[in-house]
């Protein structure tokens, strides 16, 4: 009979920070730019450059230590990494081991289920990206491009916690959200400002020692985190049952080909020469200047569905959804303070806002129109200035083009039309248009009242108050 | 010899804000005078004539436009080659450099720059710092210019015989372990390093990071107040730099010692000694004493692990910051090779020489898994230890005083043979690279040979003025 394991997981998250500026240099920590031009002596390497800490990673990187419970290293230091590769200009990368920012912290999260469970931060440490090797296909050349060498990063480090791809996926989801609305990365894994490393091993359930682990690098997207987590699982579980021992290595996960493969073992892991980078003063994190950030951290996920409750009076489901994101948080809380109508402008973004963003496969990330202009949209259908069907017309271009409404609904003419008498004359023609229609509703048939509205809101080109429309219908129906 | 040559920077300065003679003139005479010598000296790496004239020009022109002016407006210095010159040729003196062109300036260029400087040329010196002879250059041995069959000592022994042969009319040179103060005293000229974090580290390539510091090799102690008020600068771009109360060292330069109290430690003149170096020092000590100062012997501890203990850190830190060396972004890359790490492993093989391979590999073994704990971690516990020792002794003295080396200037080819023969003639100068001390080193002499002896006053941290006031007035005195 097949044994029963369990799966031991434990994380390193990298997460490129959003400063404006390098860790350790004035240059630019923009995205793209032809190769090498966001670049200085600093991070290239040229001989006699010096590293400067920019204190705002040491702010984000606190942010997200106290933001996951952790206790902040107020006196922590910068080590050199030492190993050669053409991607690090120094052939050293300046990180943190023996004095990290942040340790011993936690992140609580919830799974479908509703199990609730603590994963533990072992630390989270400040460093600084490489840059990018570019191999020309025709020629037998290499290229490099330091434009992101010296971008910093930080490095989340868990202690092995988790035990499935359900619960890998919640730890990350949390975290990203929480990094999101601390501002200090927005933590895309497509295009690698977040990157997840996944060590992992298995073991006879109720087993107390941890099975041989493998770290696997290459993820790309949560879905390739949850595939690799079950082959990985599957692999490793293979070996034992067929009588194998799992080697120590890291390995590297082929997405199109759904399968990993070793790319080093322990054997050759280098002795990095781990040493406090004598270029660098210690950080010193003075109590004021701790406060002074913790006084800065913005309301996270879980305060915020407390107050949405309380000030909005908002139902649960809402909360949930809109607080998922930050930029939904973040449009919902400035339109209301705008149009304050909290629920009015909750059905817009979970409603339409939702389904244009499915239709077009985006993330609330993409959402550009500015929280003025669905204001707007609120109150003009508030007042009676448009319609339901015409204001669902024009969101889909305050969502694309950021229109203003009230300008965008005078210039295409989509006012609501309530002039009784011209509503009247409509109503009568299109009985008289289709006298089917009201022998049908006269014998019963009440879906033909819903035809004949139909008919009058065409004819009006959409405008006709309904309320208007349907009062009128049945008067008239009603005397003939 | 042309008789500019004979003046000190300072006279030089006073003679071209006076209009006697110019930034040109001045140029020129050093010119004549290092066509004449450097074919036997060596002196300099990198040394362009018509560039060098080109630049005393534009110095001229802003002098005479009134745009520039100071104490040292228009006097030819020489830069030792671990410093950053943009547009000039920065070797290190090593092959795997040899072709390096920096983008931009170092610092302390940048400062004398500023100040009206015009740099010659860039001087030889132990390959990237690393030697106490000037034997370990990849291009050639620079000549004693007091006796050639003997080393103008090192690491900045190009710059310390530059200004000995008046090659120049000062230079900047850089200490590590001694590599300013104690060729200064091989060749018989003045030497400072300065507190650690006085003068920017930007731009000059690393050797031991922590223990690296920037410092003029002149004439007279003059000369080095003066060269000290236009290098030392706080320098965000070096996060060791130290925002210092006052950038003024020349105030320093007054004739009184009375009631200065001077430490003498008997550790520093115990065996190993050579007695002629003992004697002219402690002449030396006696007539400041005469001045006025008061003279005690005392116990400075530690002296014996200050040796292991620099290695140890100045080699761990070399052995990284000489990674970056790999042929990959600039200098030297090997001309054939079989892949990427073929290429790094012949490109250093290649670029580097004995002394450099040798402390890399002590310094990565130091660093290495193992054996970090045991050797640098205890090596940072003896400096603080050090540290200690000195600030004890700085309770109670104002100038500690003791030779900067064991013996004057060893014949050539004498040293290399017997390398930790030679790291142990660094004895009384490392302790204050550990300690982050300023160090001056001023002739007192000269042995039975005509080779000159040099005696090293010591300060606590950002006391410059004590040991420039103690050298200023033996100066004054002997004169």
């Amino acid at each position: 009979m097949a044994k029963n394991y369990e799966t031991v997981i434990g994380l390193e998250v990298h997460v490129e920070l959003a400063t404006k500026t390098k860790i350790f240099c004035g240059c630019t920590t923009e995205f793209g730019g032809a190769p090498n031009t966001h670049t200085c002596p600093v991070c290239t390497g040229q001989p006699g450059s010096l590293p400067v800490l920019n204190k705002q990673v040491v702010e984000y990187a606190a942010a997200v230590g106290l933001a996951t419970n952790c206790t902040i290293t107020q006196d922590c230091k910068f080590d050199r990494k030492n190993y050669f590769y053409p991607d690090n200009p120094q052939n050293y990368q300046i990180s943190q081991l023996y004095l990290p920012i942040c340790r011993d912290g936690h992140v609580d999260i919830e799974l479908e289920d509703g199990t609730k469970k603590a994963v533990r931060i072992h630390e989270i440490h400040m460093e600084e990206d490489a840059g990018k090797l570019v191999h020309d296909d025709w020629e037998d050349v290499s290229y490099v491009d330091y434009n992101r060498s010296g971008v910093p990063l930080i490095e989340i480090v868990s202690e092995p916690d988790m035990r499935s791809a359900e619960e890998v996926i919640a730890y990350l989801e949390k975290l990203r959200l929480t990094i999101q609305y601390l501002g200090a990365s927005d933590c895309k894994l497509n295009e690698g400002s977040m990157r997840a490393d996944v060590n992992l091993s298995v073991r006879e359930v109720g087993a107390s020692e941890f099975g041989t682990r493998t770290e696997m690098k290459n993820l790309n997207s949560f879905r390739a985190i949850a595939r690799a987590i079950e082959n990985e699982r599957a692999r490793q579980i293979d070996i034992i049952e067929s009588g194998g021992k799992v080697v120590q290595e890291t390995r590297r996960w082929d997405d199109n080909k759904e399968y990993s493969y070793a790319m080093r073992s322990k054997e050759d892991a280098q002795d990095y020469r781990y040493f406090p980078d004598p270029d660098l003063v210690p950080v010193h994190i003075s109590d004021e200047w701790l406060e002074e950030i913790k006084s800065r951290q913005p309301e996270l996920k879980p305060e915020k569905m407390v107050r949405y409750k309380e000030e909005f009076g908002l139902p649960d489901y809402d909360i949930g959804i809109i607080t998922d994101h930050k930029k939904l948080a973040d449009i919902f809380e400035e339109t209301t303070a705008i149009c304050n109508n909290p629920k009015k402008v909750s059905n817009w973004l979970m409603g339409e806002t939702m389904r244009i963003m499915k239709e077009k496969n985006e993330d609330p990330e993409n959402i550009n129109f500015s929280p003025a202009n669905l204001a707007e949209l609120i109150e003009m259908v508030d007042k009676g200035e448009i319609n339901g069907k015409v204001a669902k017309e024009v969101f889909t271009h305050v969502y694309e083009d950021n229109i203003e409404p009230k300008k965008y609904v005078e210039e295409k003419g989509l006012k609501m039309d309530d002039n009784a008498d011209d509503l009247r004359k409509t109503v009568e023609e299109i009985v008289s248009a289709n006298p089917k229609s009201v022998e049908d509703f006269k014998s019963g048939k009440k879906q033909a009242m819903g035809f004949l509205v139909g008919q009058v809101m065409r004819a009006s080109g959409g405008k006709a108050n309904p309320q208007m429309v349907n009062q009128l219908l049945s008067e008239i129906l009603l005397n003939m | 010899m042309n008789e500019l040559c004979n003046l000190t920077a300072v006279e030089l300065g006073k003679k071209i804000a006076a209009g006697e003679t110019d930034a040109v003139a001045a140029m020129q005479a050093v010119i004549e005078n290092i066509e004449a010598k450097e074919d036997e000296l060596n002196c300099y790496v990198t040394f362009d004539k018509e560039a060098a004239l080109k630049r005393a020009k534009e110095v001229k022109k802003l002098m005479d436009e009134g745009k520039l002016s100071g104490p040292l407006a228009g006097v030819p210095v020489a830069i030792k080659d671990n410093m950053c010159t943009k547009g000039m040729l920065t070797t290190c003196s090593s092959k795997i450099l040899s072709n390096f062109v920096p983008t931009y300036s170092s610092e302390a260029v940048i400062n004398l720059e500023k100040a009206g400087a015009v740099i010659i040329g860039k001087t030889n010196m132990d390959e990237f710092a690393m030697g106490s002879t000037t034997e370990t250059s990849a291009y050639g041995v620079t000549k004693n210019p007091r006796n050639t069959e003997h080393v103008p000592g090192g690491s900045s022994g190009g710059s310390a015989a530059a200004v000995a042969a008046d090659e120049c009319f000062f230079a900047l040179g850089s200490d590590t372990g001694g590599s300013i103060r104690q060729p200064a005293s091989y060749c018989g000229v003045v030497g400072l390093k300065p507190t650690y974090g006085t003068v920017s580290r930007y731009g000059l390539i690393a050797y031991g990071s922590s223990l690296d510091q920037i410092g003029p090799l002149c004439k007279d102690v003059t000369d080095c107040a003066t060269i000290m008020d236009i290098i030392a600068s706080y320098d965000p771009k070096d996060s060791t730099s130290i925002k210092r109360e006052k950038y003024d060292f020349t105030s320093a330069l007054k004739e009184d010692v009375k009631g200065m109290k001077i430490g003498i430690p008997r550790t520093y003149f115990k065996e190993g000694l050579d007695g002629e170096v003992k004697d002219a020092v402690l002449k030396a000590v006696d007539v400041l004493k005469q001045r006025g100062a008061i003279v005690s012997e005392f116990d400075l501890d530690l002296v014996d692990y200050a040796i292991p203990t620099y290695y140890t850190i100045a080699d761990a830190e070399a052995s990284s910051n000489l990674e970056r060396f790999d042929g990959v972004k600039y200098g030297y890359r090997a001309k054939e090779y079989d892949g990427l790490h073929n290429m790094y492993k012949k490109t250093r093989s290649e670029g580097f020489g004995p002394e450099v391979k040798r402390r890399i590999m002590l310094g990565s073994f130091v660093l290495s898994s193992g054996y970090y704990d045991a050797y640098y971690l205890k090596a940072l516990k003896v400096k603080a230890l050090i540290k200690k020792a000195f600030d004890d002794a700085f309770t109670k003295y104002d100038v500690i005083i003791g030779p900067v080396a064991p013996t004057t200037a060893p014949k050539l080819g004498a040293s290399l043979s017997d390398p930790i023969k030679m790291y142990l003639s660094d004895i009384y100068t490392i302790s204050l690279n550990l300690a982050g001390l300023p160090g001056l080193s001023i002739p007192v002499g000269k042995d039975k040979s005509g080779l000159p002896i040099g005696m090293q006053l010591i300060g606590d941290c950002f006391k410059e003025d004590n040991i420039i006031r103690a050298g200023y007035t033996y100066e004054q005195a002997v004169k």
